[in-house]
């Protein structure tokens, strides 16, 4: 596994057991929300929070002090609260890590905000992939109340707040903030226009905070420690740490947590162990379906929210998949337009008609269809997107595309002018054979294989029908004898 | 043994009633009855006083319900970018292929079904399938056979 290096929200996963309220007591858990009520103001924790300039974690990276000044200042008469645990983004697991290894954090986080803010209920959504995360969660809450951390009157003072969660039902875009509520309302996930924002008209059309769990998790920290300490982590304008959940072509995956301001490299190299078989870094994927690819030029480059968007990466959802040269860019860019489409809601029409046409122009190319004009096709209808769709989504969905025709241009050119996957990934470009000197006859290919392609006797050297060839690589995964080869 | 109705009336029982609770009714129901029911869904509507025109669209629009019955098995085989990057599209197609179905179907026998899911946060170890709540990670189309054959119940 990859090392923690600075662990704050990361503390306690695996030190403590998460069914146990005593066991999170025990290390200090839930002094901070004491501190919160006995000792300060709902003014004073706001300020503490706006002192350590806590960023969402979310995506966004808006100042989560001034976001619950905005709502405790909003007009209304109920105000809410809510913990998006959604992690939708494929590739990032670290929300899941903390809802599962320390979800009194949360609780204890989101108890703090309501205080400050003056929310008497929450919610926490917790995405459909992850059912142990909400079990936890519940069992969390049901303690809460028991110590009296949750309820009426907690400890003895005139504040009162409870927290439901709500399990997501399989839909990407209700991590989109708007989306969000149309869930918790009991709708379909259907983001609409801001302004009006969350924080003025939300749950209910009533003020509502929604931070992210990783945001709620920092806040019993700042409480704690203080928002000058918090304050003195990191960069001028990224404060705290930042987990990452770290996958892809990497020795040791897992999640790292850094000072922002780390760089690149150490978080891949240093924690991450480097790239598997020791092969050379191509590019990394930031958070996932709405990040950007970004190039080995960047491995310098020092994590927090400026430096990465001006890369051209998004620090979004604290996902990187790395990625290494056996990696297609193309059909990087193809398949996460693929997983927009799938989840586009449907409301807008540019993300709508748009995540649907660029997959198919990408799945062309993929095929070795691809035509000059794409390149000039695809830009426009990216520049429509982001331009014209009405929530992150949409705008954001066109990010790989872009990333991947900046950065890898000429994988691009390979796929249209020469029919090539320099990678060997995309299937129609490729061509399998095997070799006569290595194979030994086992039979193992042809049995996998779904199109009785594969002919030979025991013993004897196979052969592949091309005309009858799908292409699938079950002969090339199942060959222990490294037997077939792959050629583009 | 309870009977559908009663089952349901438990599910009801736990709420208020209101409109905004139509989700957890519908996750409790598909967690009793394994799929969505069109005579439930009815029952539902009615009493939480929401169209069902609108029970439908909630229904059909998250990818967790299912209006068909589910089998006794849930196999899913995890789509995210790391498991796609080893053989996510290779590995599924497998379990396509020993199963006899496409993703989103039943087997006839109501054994087992399948499902795309965008990812189970089990990166490290991909690519990832999982049947029912098991997970089994860095799973190769040569082991598939072996993990489908544990939980198919003898003829």
């Amino acid at each position: 596994m990859a090392k923690i290096e600075f662990p704050l929200v990361t503390r306690h996963l695996g030190a403590i057991d998460p069914e146990s309220v005593e066991a999170y007591t025990a290390v200090g858990g839930y002094a901070s929300l004491k501190r919160a009520l006995m000792e300060m103001t709902p003014e004073a924790v706001l300020e503490a929070v706006e002192k350590s300039g806590l960023r969402g974690r979310g995506g966004g990276g808006f100042p989560t002090g001034r976001k619950w000044r905005f709502c405790r200042e909003a007009p209304g008469e109920m105000k809410y609260i809510i913990c998006n645990g959604s992690e939708g983004d494929p590739g990032a697991f670290l929300d899941r890590a903390v809802m599962e290894g320390d979800p009194h954090a949360i609780v204890e986080g989101m108890a703090i905000g309501a205080y400050a803010i003056g929310a008497r209920q929450g919610f926490i959504y917790v995405g459909h992939e992850y059912p142990l995360a909400a079990t936890r969660l519940r069992r969390a809450i049901a303690q809460a109340k028991n110590q009296g951390f949750l309820g009426e009157k907690i400890l003895g003072r005139p504040f009162s707040f409870n927290i439901q969660v709500r399990r997501g039902a399989g839909a990407y875009v209700c991590g989109e903030e708007t989306s969000l509520i149309a869930f918790i309302q009991g709708n379909i996930g259907e983001p609409r226009t801001r302004p009006p924002y969350p924080p003025q008209k939300g749950l209910w059309d009533q003020p509502t905070v929604i931070n992210n769990v990783e945001t709620w998790a920092n806040i019993p920290v700042i409480i704690d420690k203080g928002g000058d300490w918090f304050a003195a982590i990191g960069t001028k304008t990224s404060k705290g740490t930042k987990v990452f959940s770290l996958a892809g072509r990497v020795k040791n995956p897992g999640l790292v947590e850094v000072p922002m301001g780390t760089p690149l490299r150490q978080i891949i190299f240093d924690l991450g162990g480097g790239l598997k078989k020791d092969r050379e870094f191509k590019a990394l994927i930031t958070s996932g379906p709405g990040g950007g690819v970004l190039p080995k030029q960047f491995l310098d480059v020092p994590v927090d929210f400026e430096s990465f968007q001006e890369a051209g990466g998004n620090l979004g959802s604290g996902s990187m998949v790395v990625m290494d040269e056996a990696c297609c860019m193309v059909d990087v860019a193809r398949y996460f337009l693929n997983f927009s489409f799938e989840e586009s809601c449907g409301k807008c029409t540019p993300c709508r008609e748009g995540t649907k046409h660029l997959r198919e122009i990408l799945t062309e190319i993929t095929k070795g269809n691809g035509k000059e004009e794409h390149f000039t096709l695809m830009e426009e209808l990216c520049a429509t997107m982001a331009g014209a769709s009405l929530c992150g989504l949409g705008q954001s969905a066109v990010n790989p595309l872009l990333s991947t025709l900046k950065y890898f241009r000429e994988e691009y050119e390979a796929h249209i002018r020469e029919k090539k996957c320099p990678a060997l990934v995309c299937r129609p470009l490729l061509k399998y054979t095997v070799d006569p000197d290595t194979c030994t006859g086992c039979l193992v290919c042809l049995r996998e294989c779904q199109v009785g392609a594969i002919t030979g006797d025991v013993e004897e050297p196979q052969e592949i029908d091309q005309d009858l060839c799908v292409k699938c690589g079950m002969c090339y995964a199942v060959c222990k004898f490294d037997a077939v080869k792959v050629e583009s | 043994m309870m009977t559908s109705q009663e089952k349901l009336e438990a599910i009801l029982s736990r709420y208020e009633g209101a409109p905004a609770d139509l989700i957890s009714v519908l996750h409790d129901i598909q967690e009793e009855f394994n799929y969505l029911p069109q005579e439930e869904l009815k029952i539902v509507a009615g009493r939480l006083g929401v169209p069902l025109t609108q029970v439908y669209s909630v229904a059909t629009f998250y990818k967790g319900f299912s209006l068909e019955p589910r089998g006794i098995h849930h196999v899913q085989v995890c789509q995210g970018t790391t498991c796609h990057l080893h053989g996510a599209t290779r590995l599924q197609e497998g379990v396509a292929r020993r199963l006899g179905i496409e993703p989103d179907h039943t087997t006839p026998d109501g054994q087992f079904s399948l499902e795309k899911v965008k990812c189970v946060g089990k990166c490290g170890v991909a690519p990832v399938l999982a049947v029912d709540q098991d997970y089994f990670g860095e799973v190769g189309v040569d082991t598939l056979a072996k993990i489908i054959k544990t939980y198919r119940k003898p003829k």
